[in-house]
């Protein structure tokens, strides 16, 4: 294969490798980049401004009067709030009609990740795929009663276990109807603890279907069709909740039947896992219906024997973004770095093939790989470039290991035409992955007494003092991790036990926050204790991006588990997103919200141009909900005010001052539960 | 760190599991694979094993399938450097340890069955120190002390102390505080047993101080009790591992003491001791574990200092302990009751057929009696020289406000067991037959008779706050004041004896409840009644009378008898109606006179199972001190197990050994005589009773007529016998249908 030689115009100026990013490789890579004048996203960010009135929010331009740009004048609004677009909207509807048309972007893009696993699910339940297997009939037993499905059927009076597929097929059929079905509710939604699930009946936000509520979005933020920032965000509310009680906590339940509940493992992260004499295979993007073919497809004795005969000593697979996480938190398949190292992953020179799926891809991939030898491969329907040296093969869950071993053949055919100049920076950090919220349960006391109370008695004797999920992507237009690592560190500092997903996880990964030695570096003394009891990182690594609806199943099982209140809300717990950039990471950010956690998003929110719709969710969500929305881009600040919000519900739950050691005779020990 | 530990444990675990895998593989190589196997006379199999996976295990055979569940918990060995989480692995390679150790119990029992002697006391003079595991007998006795509250709790003392006299510190602080210590497991092959011997302590279940077994294995023996108690008593289930385990966490206040090195097979041990909820407590500087959890307060705590050692335990396990402070030089508590003065030991005597003994409790004016007043009027111990006897009269009155002539007896019956909670003190018998011995020790500590009136001055007041205002007790130690109490006592014993035994059920409007045990088996409700004494045999009608005055929101409760429904069988709509609320619904309804018809529910604590025996058209009572076969195909443990939840189960019943000779007794079947047979050790201890009472129904020597197990342990082996004898119950009508 030719080099495709087109001459790249230098930018006018430069990313400083040291100001792009607080991690080495990147760092290294970037630098390598600018010497092979590769232009990467780095530099891009350096050259051209965010536009100020988009990152307010208030820029409407869904009809063609506008776009109407209605800025918020410099001293803030004086008296009465008098901007308006030509057809009267105010900068409130504007900014929520913004926002919630991100949600339903989020949403759309999580849920329809969802639907895609659900429909193979339902195909492989009836057998009517090869590939693809009911890997955890446990699972699948453990949540069939959230699809109303029976695990057991009587025959002559007698009661006996119901037939795995048959569950599955019936299982199937649930799923893929609550992205459509006409009527009823959201089956899912029963998961959440009762008051919660009450404080959405009474706010109206039960989601009927998950399509439902993004198509309402749409209509709704049309021209001239609900003007009243309130009840737009109630359906974004409703679209929010239909992501992450919907499309994504069903996407993750049947991943995790088919592909297998994650438990932990050892793994490496970073650039530095990709190897110079093995054919490199990146596959990034999201959806593991792919990703999991793929690696059986790497694990294959013939294809690595392919691999020998063309000269390579094996095949090195690694991931990138969500995708990296799904097959991290399954097969200890090493991330090779996050959203933000797409770029750089085939900067290495080493990459022989990157396969991409859906979200979060740059289109620059294809300009990068035509620097280098790299075969850049979409694999989606709904996801092509149009660059003429990208190479669509698309995937099909009936062909699945067919295309699997086309693609990986690719790869391991394009070894040869490395060019000299490889460079893989040496640098990659062990990391423990594969949280769940069943491992943590097992993890919490073993086959007997796992239980989330564990956890709980130690956040109630003060060892804990709260729990924070981190989650999100990376943002350009902020220090690569920097945020993500100097607020977990903040957070585990003080005693917060953090839980990670998405490319938030992939950091705490790089920067060796998800090894159980960090604890005793990293950590206050009580979750220092508590970590080495255990045997965890204080930063568990949940998984990929859809996979934050564990995080909001753990705080569940807390809640069940007793002693700290009855709804998420009454949890010392809190969110944040510290680089985030995609339309999903609002989505999270909002069931998060309405599911009752503090959440802070780093960098800006669209929305300091309509100062009530602000407050609308920075103050009144939290006496709807129980949670609210934050911002703060200061990474210390920003993890001092989840701390005080933790303490704020510690203070609530009367549990912000040393618990006495309680002797008890038998009349109070009568008084205790046996259950 | 609990990394350590970790390491250690699972270690161990991969190392006992082997260990037994083999034991057992050279077991089925030696003996036949349907050989016997398990603990003597209990109706629970492999307790531990049973209790947490319902795998009944009464086979060699049978042990295949725990040592592989033990061998699927093993997990993997952790790695130095960025290992996985442990905590979880830790406590399931200690479970694989506890289920291993119990199968290599069971096997020894079966390669050696005489290295246990399965008794409460061990025969030291026979150098068979080890008891083993508690048999069901044991359990019923003991057990029930667990779950009611009066054994706080129990210590697992696992190796030795550094030597005899820190071991005695230790072990009889234990027992002040009221607790079980359970010893297992040697260090350098010492073991805490020996070294209490060697202090001269009495060991075995009646001092508290149990020698399960020289080696670690034998620990299992503890959780093994533990888990039984909460079958028997608190209705747990078996298989129902999360239930059985957090019953043991916020009931059993048990903890775990370890004595000298700890290794990987004690590290085992404790992990899965953990499981329970029962942490460790060690004298050497191991890893500790701190934070809170599985068990209410710490894991592992190390370095204790000896003269601590208890005192951290207990914080540790969270357990209160309301020790009394009483004013004597002795040590006193629950755990020297069962302490005895032998021969050797005896310094003196009083009663015992050597002089007379006698009791009495009577009430008294407030204004005649002063409070903490004790005299003795005599020679005292002082007085004494070693070897004499004094005859001794205790004289205690009792004055309050609240308190009836009818509590006279109930406190009397107290000086039993409150002398004997004195150490080096031994109390026999009741009445005008008591019985005091006193140690050598106790002499040396100080003892004197006052010392006597001290502690039931003391606990009267402290347990019957309610009725008692004033105590005062006289001990007169001169012949001539014994003989005259004597002679006062027993006018009163007869009256109240007439009072009592006249007494009937068509006398009295109120019946009484009791749910002392209720928490424990959930739908049984007991029901006393003046001709029904209560199952358990502790608490008869008037017992439950005083008790409800003494404490009216306690456990035992008035029921209006109410309308008689059935005056043959005996049914009540009062206590139909309390018994359908008491037991939320599960019970109806049920009879006080039939064993056939709606028999009254059975808890685990009954004292005697009657049976029918159809095909002698009788029916028969095993009493739970008798452990062989039955006619009705169910040793007593069996039949306490299938009948003790609190169920009414037709044609069985439980009942106390008393109310075999009370006037209603299965009167609606057709009562006493329809009893074809009963242990012998039953029918011994209450044949004059039996005699007079088949007199009274027109049958003369009729406990002769009762078959017992020299006869036959099946119907067809009595049958002819009771043919012979012509026992009434054939010529009756049929019991069945």
């Amino acid at each position: 294969m030719t080099e495709v030689k087109t001459k790249v115009q230098k930018p006018v100026k430069l990313a400083n490798p040291m100001d792009a990013s607080i991690e080495p490789a990147t760092q290294e890579l970037i630098a390598r980049a600018q010497q092979l004048g590769v232009e990467t996203v780095f530099d891009r960010a350096v050259t051209m401004k965010p536009c100020a009135i988009g990152m307010q929010g208030i820029c409407c331009k869904n009809c063609s009067m506008g776009p109407c740009r209605l800025p918020l004048p410099k001293d803030g609004i004086q008296g009465e709030d008098t901007r308006k677009g030509l057809c009267g909207a105010t900068a409130n509807t504007i900014c929520a009609r913004n926002f919630v048309r991100m949600i339903a972007g989020g949403a759309a893009a999580h849920s329809d990740h969802g639907r895609n696993v659900a429909i193979t699910f339902l195909a492989a339940a009836k057998n009517q795929v090869d590939d693809y297997k009911i890997k955890d009939p446990q699972k699948l037993l453990q949540i069939a009663p959230y699809y109303g499905v029976e695990i057991t059927v009587e025959e002559d009076g007698v009661v006996k276990d119901r037939d795995i597929q048959e569950i599955a097929v019936a299982v199937g059929e649930v799923a893929v109807r609550e992205w459509g079905k006409p009527t009823g509710n959201l089956a899912m939604i029963k998961r959440a603890p009762q008051p919660l699930q009450d404080k959405w009946e009474a706010q109206g936000v039960i989601p009927r279907n998950i399509d439902r509520e993004i198509v309402e979005i749409m209509h709704r933020t049309h021209m001239g069709v609900d003007q009243d920032f309130k009840n737009l965000m109630k359906q974004g509310t409703r679209a929010a909740i239909a992501d992450g009680w919907g499309g994504s906590m069903i996407g993750t339940d049947l991943q995790d039947v088919m592909f297998g509940t994650p438990t932990p493992l050892q793994a490496e992260a970073n650039l530095g896992v990709m190897k110079e004499d093995h054919v490199n295979l990146i596959v990034h993007g999201h959806e593991p219906l792919l990703s999991e073919m793929i690696v059986a497809a790497c694990q294959s004795h013939e294809l690595i024997d392919y691999a020998k005969q063309k000269g390579a000593k094996g095949i090195m697979l690694s991931g990138i973004c969500c995708t990296a996480n799904e097959i991290l938190q399954r097969h200890g398949i090493p991330p090779a770095g996050n959203f933000l190292q797409q770029e750089l992953a085939i900067v290495t020179g080493a990459c022989d093939a990157m396969v991409v799926d859906v979200q979060c891809i740059f289109q620059n991939l294809a300009n990068v790989a035509k620097c280098f030898h790299t075969k850049l491969i979409t694999t989606h329907p709904i996801a092509k470039m149009e660059q003429d040296n990208v190479l669509h093969i698309e995937f099909d869950e009936h062909h699945a290991m067919e295309d699997a071993i086309r693609i990986v053949k690719i790869a391991i055919d394009n070894f040869e035409n490395r060019s000299a100049e490889v460079m893989i920076p040496r640098h990659k950090t062990s990391q423990i992955a594969g949280f769940g919220v069943e491992s943590i349960k097992y993890h919490l006391g073993g086959s007997f007494r796992g239980d989330y109370f564990t956890l709980n008695d130690n956040i109630i004797n003060g060892r804990i003092r709260g729990l924070a999920g981190v989650v999100g992507c990376n943002n350009a237009r902020t220090k690569h991790n920097e945020e993500h690592i100097v607020i977990m560190k903040e957070l585990i500092k003080n005693d917060v036990l953090v839980l990670t997903t998405g490319c938030s996880a992939i950091a705490a990964g790089i920067h060796g926050l998800c090894t159980p030695e960090s604890a005793a570096v990293h950590c206050g003394p009580g979750l220092a204790e508590v970590c080495e009891t255990v045997g965890i990182p204080p930063v568990l690594h949940l998984g990929s991006c859809v996979d934050n609806s564990r995080i909001l199943l753990a705080a569940t099982e807390v809640v069940k588990a007793g002693g700290l209140g009855n709804d998420i809300c009454d949890i010392p717990v809190a969110g944040s997103a510290p680089e985030w950039m995609s339309e999903k990471a609002i989505s999270i950010g909002h069931y998060f919200v309405v599911s009752g956690v503090y959440t802070v998003f780093g960098y800006s929110l669209p929305v300091d141009g309509a100062p009530v719709f602000k407050d609308h969710l920075f103050k009144d969500m939290e006496k709807m909900y129980g949670g609210m929305w934050d911002c703060e881009p200061d990474p210390v600040k920003h993890a001092h005010k989840m701390i005080a919000h933790i303490d704020k519900k510690r203070k609530e739950l009367g549990i912000d001052k040393a618990r006495d050691r309680v002797l008890m005779d038998m009349a109070d020990r009568q008084a205790l539960g046996i259950e | 760190m609990s990394r350590l530990i970790a390491f250690a444990a699972i270690q161990g675990g991969y190392k006992v599991v082997s260990q037994v895998e083999g034991e057992l593989e050279t077991a089925l190589q030696t003996y036949d694979a349907s050989t016997p196997i398990g603990f003597p006379n209990t109706a629970y199999y492999l307790p531990v094993i049973y209790s947490l996976t319902g795998m009944k295990c009464e086979t060699l055979e049978d042990l295949k399938k725990p040592m592989a569940f033990a061998r699927g918990l093993l997990p993997p060995h952790i790695k130095g450097a960025n290992h996985l989480p442990y905590l979880g692995p830790l406590l399931d390679a200690g479970m694989a340890g506890i289920f291993a150790y119990e199968v290599k119990e069971a096997l020894r029992i079966l390669r050696e069955p005489d290295f246990y002697i399965f008794q409460e006391d061990p025969d030291i003079a026979a150098g068979k120190i080890w008891v083993g595991p508690a048999d069901d007998t044991i359990l019923r006795k003991r057990g029930v002390e667990f779950v009611d509250g009066s054994a706080p709790g129990f210590a697992a003392i696992v190796g030795a102390a550094p030597n005899a006299e820190i071991a005695k510190m230790i072990v009889e602080d234990y027992q002040k505080k009221s607790l079980y210590i359970f010893c297992a497991a040697n260090h350098n092959g010492k073991t805490i047993i020996e070294q209490c011997l060697e202090a001269g302590m009495q060991i075995g279940w009646n001092t508290r101080i149990v020698p399960f077994g020289p080696d670690i294995s034998s620990a299992v023996f503890a959780l093994g009790f533990a888990n039984r108690a909460a079958m028997a008593f608190g209705g747990v289930q078996p298989g129902d591992y999360r239930k059985m385990l957090m019953y043991n966490k916020n009931r059993i206040f048990a903890f775990v003491n370890a004595l000298g090195d700890v290794g990987t097979e004690w590290a085992v041990a404790a992990a899965g001791c953990v499981n329970w909820g029962f942490p460790t407590i060690a004298d050497t500087d191991i890893p500790e574990i701190l934070p809170t959890g599985i068990c209410t307060y710490e894991h592992i705590v190390a370095n204790v200092p000896h003269d601590e050692i208890c005192q951290k335990s207990v914080e540790v396990r969270g357990l209160k302990i309301n020790i009394t402070e009483i004013d004597i030089d002795l040590a006193f508590g629950p755990a020297f009751e069962g302490e005895r003065v032998r021969g050797g030991d005896l310094y003196g005597q009083m009663g015992g057929n050597k002089t007379q003994c006698t009791e009495l409790v009577k009430m008294a004016e407030m204004n005649e009696i002063e409070d903490g007043k004790v005299e003795v009027i005599g020679p005292d111990i002082g007085d004494m020289k070693e070897g004499d006897v004094l005859p001794l009269g205790i004289m205690v009155k009792i004055a309050g406000r609240e308190f009836q002539t009818d509590f006279e007896p109930i406190m009397e019956r107290q000086i039993h067991h409150l002398v004997n909670y004195i150490q080096g003190i031994m109390h026999i018998g009741q009445r005008d037959i008591s019985w005091v011995r006193v140690s050598k020790a106790a002499v040396e500590k100080g003892f004197t008779l006052k010392d006597i009136g001290v502690v039931l001055h003391a606990k009267f007041h402290q347990d019957f706050q309610k009725i008692v205002d004033k105590v005062q007790v006289t001990l007169y130690t001169k012949k001539e004041d014994v003989d005259k109490l004597t002679a006062q006592a027993r006018e009163e014993y007869k009256t109240r004896d007439s009072r009592v035994d006249n007494m009937t059920d068509e006398d009295v409007e109120t019946f009484y409840s009791c749910s002392l045990c209720q928490s424990f088996a959930p739908s049984h409700v007991c029901a006393v009644s003046p001709e029904r004494t209560g199952l358990c045999g502790a608490y008869n009608w008037m017992d439950c009378k005083a008790a409800f005055e003494i404490n009216p929101t306690g456990p035992n409760q008035p029921i209006n008898k109410g309308k008689v429904l059935d005056p043959v069988l005996g049914r009540f709509e009062g206590v139909d109606d309390f018994i359908k609320i008491a037991s939320k619904g599960a019970v109806e309804t049920y009879n006080f006179y039939s064993l056939v018809n709606a028999p009254m529910t059975t808890c685990g604590c009954c004292e005697c199972i009657a049976a029918l025996l159809p095909s002698c058209n009788g029916i028969m009572t095993v009493g739970r001190d008798y452990t062989g076969e039955t006619p009705s195909g169910m040793k007593f443990t069996t039949l306490a197990g299938v009948m003790g939840g609190g169920a009414s189960s037709p044609g069985f019943v439980g009942h106390s050994k008393f109310n075999i000779t009370q006037k209603k007794f299965i009167l609606g079947d057709g009562g006493l005589l329809r009893m074809v047979w009963m242990p012998k050790v039953v029918k011994d201890e209450i044949r004059e009773r039996l005699n007079i009472r088949g007199a009274e129904m027109g049958v003369e020597n009729f406990a002769d007529l009762i078959a017992d197990e020299t006869v036959g342990t099946t119907e067809e082996e009595i049958l002819p016998w009771l043919e012979e004898k012509g026992h009434p119950a054939l010529k009756m009508a049929s019991l069945i249908g």
